[in-house]
């Protein structure tokens, strides 16, 4: 009554055991840990605190806030984007390690929100400096809607590929791979080689080389 | 005090320095003064008694067409009244006696007024721009400022 | 058992260096996008030289652009964590231009929103200054309160935390029936949390230790540098505008100006600062239970009063006391829809100029509680 009878079972997997693609696995356990960057603008982050407290109970998608961009994520975009301020978003997203998200949260970083016309100093949408996965609208958005973003968010995770299928990949691209394999067999065996040669035995019998 | 009062007793001190005072119903009390004595007739408003502003409430630059103004509302906490002092200079040579060492206060708003309107406040130890990046092109509160279409590369009108 | 020996260390040979670290614009510490570029040496700091700017959002120019009744919304995005407060001097000063009064029962209304706004905002200042210091619980139970007081508001104006529900010669609309059962739960709710607030935050021993004698402001000083708001009242000078330049219905309810006393350590010190907002908080629910009386029910339209046309000539300084501070605009208007010079007077900006001089001499970590003592909104101090 172990579980290899079970497995022997194809239709009785019973409730411990799902089936499905790595991806799927990878996939699930990426979308429901999300850490982000304590990182706030203006308005919004004064709705995301309050998403982030008592009431609203933001840790519940698994979210935990990381003050170095090198451990997020992804990034809140909460607030106006000024052309001063412009730079050093840019710069905390290439710092962020891949796979990466933005959400923009509020009109201001959409499209320039109230200030789209008179703002000299307001960059019109955070998107014409960095990709953003999830736009939500609201000047600021309720934390309802913030919540929803972030379900957006979680799904885009949640259906993303992370491996290319071969078969999808144009020839030159396997082409590419394939010599990429063939060089990285050569050095494997140049190194090996390397390796054995200048191996100190000394002292040591009957070492299988 | 009343502010014809502390007219009077600006007159008495600095003369022809003193140039109006503006009572029109709508506006509040101001004084005009001429920019070249500023920083002694702060001095006096601050320090001398019965005047005793020792509160600097605001500093605003303010464009009117052909000049420039500089408007400074005081307030006095021991006698409990305050005043509008104003300045007015012109566009092309915009210098205006710095008052940040009698109130410490206008050290950033001057710098500010600096940055937006491009008046240039003579004395201050630091008039550097504070709210725009420090390689920003014009004054933009100014009425004739043009929305720049490219700022280190990213497009500034939408 | 070893034997504790002194080691004679020759000092006079060792090289040191100030070093200049960068605090900001993107850290948790400094409420928003300020920068500190921070002079130190070894933990000491030696210099602090705030660079502000990175949130400017041209609110000056955006004002030269727009109607009268079209700023409103702008003036609500200054100081975001308390729009109310932001939309009475602002209305006040244009009311006083066009030479227009409201009734009582209105200006009631728009002070117990002013109010109840006041202790939104000081909730979410010893709430991120408990965060400063290390306390995490604060936050927590302050932002639950916080949510009920942004719960009535939404329900009178229709919109959560910038509410334009201020109108020129009026308001937005009336209150809803149910309204004042609604504030007698906050007031109750408040004072049982901020009875709790000071056990947790404010007699805790950790807390009063990281905070007392740290960053103390001299009253000479605070007046000089144009300080207002809680930072100046924790140095002891007794100066609210809404007792010595009264607007709105201030003149008529009974409430207390406090100021700070040197409990824990020095007169003017950061906790100081952080308990003149706790008695503050305590001052604005006596205000909202006396104006909450002033509320009659009767079938006024509160939107009978706005003007159709509003273009006034005239200038003046029109300033409140904002939880920060002395918030004051200054409005120039030439006889057309739109004015012709709209100047924010910020307390933020102000207080924060202070900054290098209250912080040298403290160590590092102390700098962080002065900034917070301070409580900064970047959306005011750029505008």
């Amino acid at each position: 009554m172990g579980l290899l009878d079970r497995l022997d079972n194809p239709y009785d997997v019973g409730d411990n055991i799902f089936l499905g693609t790595v991806e799927d696995v990878l996939n699930w356990g990426r979308s429901k840990s999300d850490w982000y960057m304590t990182f706030g603008l203006a308005c919004c982050a004064i709705e995301f605190m309050a998403v982030n407290a008592a009431h609203f109970d933001f840790m519940r998608f698994g979210c935990i806030p990381r003050p170095s961009p090198r451990q997020t994520d992804f990034i809140i975009i909460s607030g106006t984007v000024t052309l001063k301020m412009a730079e050093r978003i840019k710069r905390l997203y290439e710092q962020m390690a891949e796979p990466k998200y933005v959400i923009s949260m509020g009109s201001c970083s959409n499209s320039g929100g109230p200030y789209w016309e008179n703002g000299y100093h307001v960059l019109k949408g955070v998107d014409r400096i960095i990709p953003v996965d999830v736009y939500i609208p609201g000047c600021p958005p309720r934390p309802e809607a913030f919540m929803d973003g972030m379900v957006q968010l979680q799904s885009k995770i949640n259906h993303q590929a992370i491996f290319r299928k071969r078969k999808e990949m144009r020839p030159e691209d396997i082409a590419a791979i394939d010599q990429r394999q063939i060089e990285l067999k050569k050095l494997r065996a140049e190194y090996e080689a390397y390796r054995i040669e200048h191996l100190d035995l000394t002292g040591v019998d009957n070492v299988a080389k | 005090m009343l502010p014809n009062e502390i007219f009077d007793k600006l007159k008495i001190e600095f003369g022809e320095e003193i140039i109006s005072l503006n009572e029109d119903p709508g506006y509040e009390p101001s004084i005009k003064v001429e920019p070249t004595n500023l920083v002694d007739i702060m001095l006096f408003l601050r320090d001398e008694e019965g005047l005793e502003f020792d509160y600097p409430s605001c500093l605003s630059g303010v464009d009117l067409g052909a000049n420039l103004g500089v408007v400074y509302n005081l307030y006095s906490m021991k006698r409990a009244h305050k005043i509008t002092i104003k300045v007015e200079v012109p566009k092309e040579a915009p210098d205006v006696p710095s008052c940040e060492l009698v109130w410490r206060s206008f050290d950033w708003h001057e710098r500010e007024a600096y940055d937006l309107l491009g008046i240039n406040f003579v004395g201050h130890h630091n008039l550097t721009r504070i709210l725009l990046p420090d390689d920003w092109e014009g004054h933009p509160l100014r009425k004739d400022y043009v929305q720049p279409d490219y700022f280190h590369g990213m497009k500034v009108p939408y | 058992m070893s034997e504790i020996r002194d080691v004679a260390i020759d000092l006079g040979n060792v090289h040191t260096e100030h070093m200049k670290l960068n605090v900001g614009p993107q850290h948790p510490s400094t409420h928003g996008v300020l920068r500190l570029m921070v002079e130190l040496e070894g933990e000491i700091v030696v210099d602090v030289v705030p660079h502000i700017g990175y949130l400017h959002r041209c609110f000056e120019k955006v004002c030269e652009q727009n109607t009268y009744t079209q700023i409103v919304p702008y003036v609500d995005r200054m100081d975001y964590v308390n729009s109310m407060n932001n939309e009475l001097p602002y209305v006040i000063g244009v009311e006083k231009l066009l030479g227009i009064t409201v009734s009582e029962r209105i200006e009631a209304i728009r002070v117990i929103c002013a109010e109840l706004d006041r202790i939104a905002s000081h909730e979410i200042a010893v709430a991120t200054f408990g965060m400063d210091a290390g306390a995490f619980t604060p936050f927590l139970y302050l932002f639950r309160d916080r949510e009920k007081i942004l719960w009535v508001l939404e329900k009178l104006s229709g919109s959560r935390l910038l509410y334009n529900y201020i109108r020129i010669g009026g308001l937005m609309r009336d209150v809803y029936p149910t309204f004042k059962d609604d504030l007698r739960d906050i007031i109750k709710t408040v004072r049982e949390t901020n009875a709790e607030i000071n056990n947790l935050l404010n007699d805790n021993k950790i807390f009063v230790e990281r905070c007392a004698n740290i960053g103390i402001l001299p009253p000479d000083v605070a007046i000089n540098y144009g300080a207002s708001g809680p930072m100046l009242r924790a140095s002891g000078v007794r100066h609210d505008l809404r007792r010595v330049d009264p607007y709105s219905i201030y003149n008529k309810l009974d409430f207390e100006v406090c100021v700070g006393t040197g409990t824990m350590g020095t007169v003017g010190d950061s906790w100081d600062r952080n308990w003149v907002r706790m008695l503050e908080m305590e001052q604005s629910l006596r205000i909202i239970e006396q104006a909450m009386e002033m509320i009659t029910d009767s079938s006024e339209d509160v939107r009978a009063g706005i003007p159709k046309r509003i273009a006034p000539k005239g200038e003046l300084y029109s300033r409140a006391e904002n939880p920060k501070g002395e918030l004051g605009f200054y409005i120039v208007g030439d006889g057309k829809a739109k004015p012709q010079r709209v100047k924010g007077r910020s307390p933020c900006y102000v207080n924060l100029s202070i900054i290098p001089e209250i912080s040298k001499g403290y160590m590092f970590a102390d700098l962080i509680i002065i900034l917070g003592s301070i409580d900064i909104v970047l959306g005011e101090i750029d505008r």
